[in-house]
């Protein structure tokens, strides 16, 4: 199985993390990844992507055209990067941020999830990352929750493992809203 | 087997580095390429090592030739125009025989450019960047395993052959992150370094130096480097092969832009084509003698680079006559880097 997928917000948002996340857990399952990042010189405000692959045999190009799945965490990724989802894929949307009014692609599906206020309901905005990760995981089954609470560890760094329960919630969160 | 890593390009660099023996690191800083000096910082104090921030690349390439003369593993590291700043170093090592490794994680060009991925700079690392008609090994490695699998080799080869290595690569294999299985460094024979100075003491008195003036004694001297650059030719050439055997067309290219080619050749045979790569690993020396068998058989070439020609050059003078070599690629800056379905177009193009 091959997963390719964009993750695209503004810096601050998590986008890199987020990305970092997903690539250590199928780390964890023992697949193989590549993690592409892709940001402005802005410390914070910039655009930031990502593109991660996850596969059981080579990853292949760590570049991607048409990504089977885009995740977009405000407006002006869903301007760049909405038209990019290969035909039949998935795009998840961060609607508490991106109006998809004017977005219409038929050939693609559409999942908006009010990724902030599910964050700011578990008590930090800034979780608006794991919600995506989560709802990502649970879409495409790249990797599974446990493997991602797994990687909580590895993504982040020793003095935040405090924060890891908050996450592992948030992860959650967003899984749910994924129909089982 | 060791554990799995999952670390960027330039953390690999840095970590092949340490286990290959090298305590010594002089360096400036520069995107995209400060994870290295960042590692570097923190892990060679520990080892006894030295670490030192020098005031510029000009500096730091001289400390290395410093380190280097006194027989110890040293290495430096930059980006295109820091890099630029140390070919007169370079130059030095390469007349004085001086081994050493060198890492380029490009930038994109001319001037300040960008920080994207290029492959703008093979002239400049495989045709002798510096004054004097030298040439130094350049590596170029195209994942995350390579990066710390071909820093290894640089060390080994700049010590066999007393010369400069470099090992070149671009925000694609540094800024990446994909899993790394480090290993040991190979057992290998290294010849002794009797030529390294030391103190006067009881001894024989060591000079290493790039001067040669008496009568004779400069073209010798250059004629003794010709002879080991066709050793490297015969001996030291790598190249990776996919899908070659049976292939109407070849894509030819390195590094980063192989990694996206490679994918492209999947989707071609997947689609019915003949496609395969030919992926130079060693750019100097380059596989001549790979590109001239396929070519015997394999009449179409199509070389891709992130750049607007320049190993094609190296591609042409490979090549058995009646082939044609086809070129395609981009100059590097933000969002000019190709996708593998943009590189698939350009193989059906020429197909």
């Amino acid at each position: 199985m091959r997963h390719d997928v964009f993750i695209a917000g503004f810096g601050g948002q998590g986008v890199l993390l987020a990305g970092n996340l997903l690539s250590y857990a199928a780390i964890i399952e023992g697949k193989n990844v590549s993690f592409f990042p892709a940001y402005g010189v802005e410390k914070r405000g910039g655009a930031a992507m990502c593109t991660v692959v996850i596969a059981d045999g080579n990853v292949g190009s760590p570049v991607v055209g048409a990504p089977s799945v885009v995740i977009v965490l405000n407006q002006t990724s869903l301007d760049k990067y909405g038209s990019k989802v290969k035909p039949g894929g998935v795009c998840i949307v961060n609607s508490s941020l991106v109006d998809t009014a004017h977005f219409s692609r038929g050939d693609i599906e559409v999942i908006p999830i009010a990724m902030n206020e599910i964050a700011m309901s578990l008590g930090d905005a800034r979780m608006v990352n794991m919600v995506a990760v989560g709802a990502y995981a649970a879409k495409t089954g790249a990797v599974t929750l446990a493997s991602l609470a797994e990687a909580l560890k590895e993504a982040l760094p020793e003095r935040n493992h405090r924060f890891i329960p908050a996450n592992l919630m948030a992860i959650e969160a967003g899984a749910e809203k994924i129909p089982g | 087997m060791s554990k799995r890593l999952f670390v960027k390009g330039n953390e690999a660099v840095a970590m092949a580095a340490v286990e290959a023996g090298c305590r010594y690191y002089f360096g400036y800083p520069i995107t995209p390429q400060s994870d290295i000096p960042e590692y570097l910082s923190r892990e060679l104090p520990k080892l006894d090592g030295e670490f030192i921030q020098a005031e510029s690349e000009i500096a730091s390439i001289n400390m290395l030739l410093g380190a280097s003369a006194a027989g110890v593993r040293a290495m430096t590291s930059s980006s295109g125009p820091g890099i630029s700043l140390k070919q007169e170093g370079i130059s030095y090592m390469s007349g004085s025989e001086l081994p050493g490794v060198i890492v380029n994680i490009s930038r994109s060009g001319p001037g300040l450019g960008g920080i994207d991925a290029s492959q703008a700079d093979y002239f400049q690392s495989v045709k002798g960047g510096g004054h004097g008609g030298y040439h130094i090994i350049v590596l170029a490695p195209s994942s995350v395993q390579e990066m710390y699998d071909l820093t290894m080799l640089a060390f080994d080869l700049a010590d066999i052959y007393r010369m400069p290595v470099m090992v070149l690569g671009d925000s694609v294999v540094g800024q990446m992150k994909e899993a790394l299985v480090p290993h040991k460094r190979p057992e290998t024979e290294l010849p002794p370094k009797d030529w390294a100075v030391r103190g006067k003491g009881d001894g024989e008195q060591r000079v290493v130096k790039s001067l040669y003036l008496g009568d004779g004694e400069l073209e010798a001297h250059n004629w003794k480097l010709h002879a080991k650059y066709l050793v490297l030719k015969e001996e030291e050439c790598r190249w990776e092969d996919y899908e070659t055997a049976d292939a109407e067309l070849v894509v030819a290219a390195f590094g980063s832009a192989a990694r996206i080619a490679a994918t492209a050749v999947i989707m071609a045979r997947e689609a019915g084509m003949k496609v395969g790569l030919l992926r130079p690993i060693t750019l100097f020396p380059f596989p001549e003698k790979a590109f001239f068998n396929v070519t015997q058989r394999c009449k179409k070439v199509l070389d891709i680079e992130l750049n607007t020609g320049q190993m094609v050059e190296d591609v042409r003078l490979s090549v058995v006559g009646d082939a044609e070599v086809f070129f395609y690629g981009r100059p590097p800056g933000a969002g000019s880097l190709p996708t593998p379905e943009e590189l698939l177009e350009q193989i059906k193009k020429y197909y």
